[in-house]
């Protein structure tokens, strides 16, 4: 049975846009517009879409690094405790910042480079309340062999290190803690694709050697498939298609991401389909487009899509559950 | 061999060097490609393989640290051939070649555009150079080249500021800028990589039109498999300021022979092999290039490393198109018979 480690439902966040002389709120970006997701225990889900849609704002706002404008976020423990993580205090929050963990998208920023690798990492650890400096030691130590690296490069400043053993040394500090869920913002994007390689497989040993559950956050929606068991496609701050990774690629309900999967070049020569072009770009978050938020761009738009907002519904795909939003899909809905 | 009045650019032996702190950094070490009218040459490899540096000495573009140390590249002019390489950088010749018959695009529009001045006055400049067009003629053709580059209400556009474009559109009002003297030649460096896939699929698009509507050579550097197997007609890959392995698309993507394209094509996974495709990563990194392996610079990666490999191997040309720079290729290229 599979349990879940994380309920969203109703989640929103509203940046203000400010103007004028005062100040005045004259807008809001609507990052995230209504997010309802499931994380299960030991899953990957990869969260994909094109920038501006609001995927890593969704990812920060679990770990409450961003404020949550309205909706839940509740985290569910192994003995099946629920808590409502968005209206905690900051302080009772301490206790779910150590299951709850990110892996930041740039290696070179996300590290501070007047502090050794020890000196960057040992903070957490001391926090919760590892108190002998040898110990403290010895838990990064093991966790850099763990990630194929040497025991002494804890003492090293992070301009020593490359790209990709930066990304290791990210992947380090969220593990100290010993999480349970780990935000993978764009994780390997910025790496060279032998190294990316390197890091997606440590991610899948980690995975396995640890019992862990990754949100997979990307815009590369090969790398999804190859490493997620899930896959939700975001676009304008909704999620408008959610199932399982094959069933993204050979039963596609939503044009989105239709036109997102013919849009990836494919390094096969074997395999080259038609391009589908969308025409113009993403529209801008503080006004999105009324109905539909994907019809101005839609190469099968009706008039329905042009004035009612269609609703994340459930199908069935293969025999698995294939949740997808859109007023064009002929397959019978199930509740 | 190819009908030589087909060949826009031919370069040979190319050696770019950077002196910095009394260190040399080979970043171009005996290059050699030809450019096809009408076609597209994909410059394929990691950061610092020295592919955009390819680009630059074409250009000549090149920083004031680093010169051509040797090698010829040359370029086809009205069936006069001129060697770029013996041009003076800002000399009047170079300047009347670059923006007119060779042209490139730049990797990220957002900082390749000048913020202050309008588009359309950033487009008009290569026109006002390089043709002979009054200012209202320019002006229209301004327009009709955003127009071209699928921009709505080009007249209103024309004279907006780059911030008030998206990053789609800013690289779409870029290949404007290099398509405005209708070159000979177009290098496009990484002109995708800061776009997502959708806008990725419109620029390409794009840019098959373009090469077949104007016959233009096109120099694609990429970083991804996959870009190449979509646009590229021949693909050269580079590491470590070499071409290991170079050919057409077909010879490279089918029968790959050089370890390191082997290596690449099989560390990226690929869309629709889902989950249980193998990923095998490249092991170790690329090193420094002040401190380089002697001999084949990808041997200390590879897998099938024997003593022979302490000695650069030569090109070899395997077939009509499919050249590759290893001892071992025999043993790899068995197999595809």
């Amino acid at each position: 049975m599979k349990k879940e480690i994380l309920k969203l439902r109703g989640v929103k966040v509203h940046f203000p846009v400010q103007a004028g002389v005062f100040n005045r709120v004259v807008g809001h970006v609507l990052a995230v517009d209504g997010v309802d997701l499931d994380i299960f225990r030991g899953e990957v889900l990869g969260l994909a879409g094109e920038s501006g849609c609001g995927k890593t704002t969704l990812g920060k706002a679990i770990l409450r690094l961003v404020e949550p404008t309205d909706g839940e976020v509740k985290y569910i423990s192994q003995d099946d405790d629920e808590t409502e993580l968005t209206s905690l205090e900051k302080k009772d929050m301490d206790p779910f910042r150590k299951k709850l963990q990110i892996v930041f998208q740039d290696p070179h920023s996300s590290l501070n480079p007047s502090f050794t690798i020890f000196g960057s990492l040992q903070d957490p650890l001391k926090k919760f309340g590892i108190k002998s400096k040898e110990e403290r030691r010895k838990i990064i130590g093991d966790l850099l062999e763990a990630v194929n690296m040497r025991r002494e490069y804890m003492d090293r400043y992070p301009h020593e290190f490359s790209g990709g053993q930066r990304q290791r040394i990210g992947i380090v500090r969220a593990l100290c803690l010993e999480p349970e869920l780990i935000v993978c913002d764009e994780a390997v994007s910025a790496l060279d694709v032998s190294i990316q390689a390197q890091v997606l497989k440590l991610l899948m040993q980690l995975k396995k050697e640890k019992n862990l559950t990754y949100l997979f956050i990307t815009h590369d929606l090969s790398v999804t498939e190859y490493l997620c068991d899930r896959i939700a496609v975001m676009y304008l701050g909704r999620i408008v298609e959610l199932c399982d990774s094959e069933d993204l690629y050979n039963n596609t309900l939503h044009p989105y991401s239709e036109a997102l999967i013919s849009a990836i070049p494919v390094a096969d020569l074997d395999k080259q389909t038609k391009r589908i072009v969308l025409e113009g770009d993403v529209p801008s978050p503080v006004n999105p487009p009324k109905g539909c938020p994907f019809h101005p761009r839609c190469p099968k738009a009706t008039d329905i899509c042009k004035t009612e907002v269609p609703t994340l519904k459930k199908y069935s795909t293969n025999g698995n559950e294939h949740y997808a939003s859109c007023h064009l899909i002929d397959l019978p809905e199930i509740s | 061999m190819e009908d030589k009045n087909n060949i826009a650019l031919s370069v040979r032996d190319l050696k770019t060097f950077f002196y910095t702190n009394n260190r040399c950094n080979k970043a171009v070490n005996g290059v050699s490609f030809d450019v096809e009218k009408g076609k597209t040459l994909c410059i394929v490899g990691e950061s610092g393989c020295g592919k955009s540096v390819t680009a630059a000495t074409i250009m000549q573009l090149l920083p004031t640290l680093s010169r051509i140390e040797e090698g010829e590249i040359k370029f086809q002019k009205d069936d006069k051939i001129i060697n770029i390489e013996k041009l003076e950088k800002n000399g009047k010749e170079m300047r009347q070649i670059r923006g007119s018959d060779i042209a490139m695009i730049f990797q990220d529009p957002m900082t390749a555009l000048n913020p202050v001045y309008t588009v359309g006055f950033q487009i008009s400049e290569n026109l006002k150079y390089h043709t002979n067009l009054n200012k209202k003629e320019i002006r229209e053709k301004c327009i009709s080249l955003l127009n071209d580059m699928g921009i709505p209400l080009p007249e209103k556009r024309v004279d907006e500021y780059p911030h008030s474009y998206s990053g789609g559109m800013r690289q779409r009002a870029m290949i404007a800028m290099a398509m405005a003297c209708n070159p000979k030649i177009l290098i496009a460096d990484e002109p995708t990589t800061a776009l997502d896939v959708t806008i990725q699929a419109q620029i390409f698009e794009l840019m098959d039109k373009l090469k077949k509507e104007n016959d233009t050579a096109i120099i694609l550097i990429t970083h991804d498999m996959g870009v190449v197997a979509e646009l590229a007609d021949n693909v050269a890959v580079m590491y470590m300021g070499n071409i290991v392995e170079a050919g057409t698309a077909d010879d490279v993507l089918r029968r790959p022979t050089h370890p390191y394209t082997k290596a690449l094509l099989e560390s990226v996974p690929v869309l629709g092999r889902g989950k249980n495709q193998d990923i095998n990563p490249i092991k170790g990194s690329t090193p420094d290039p002040y401190n380089r392996p002697i001999g084949c610079q990808f041997a200390p990666r590879c897998n099938w490393q024997t003593e022979s490999c302490d000695v650069m191997p030569e090109i070899t040309q395997i077939n009509e198109t499919h050249q590759v720079r290893c001892h071992k290729y025999e043993q790899f290229f068995e197999k595809y018979k």
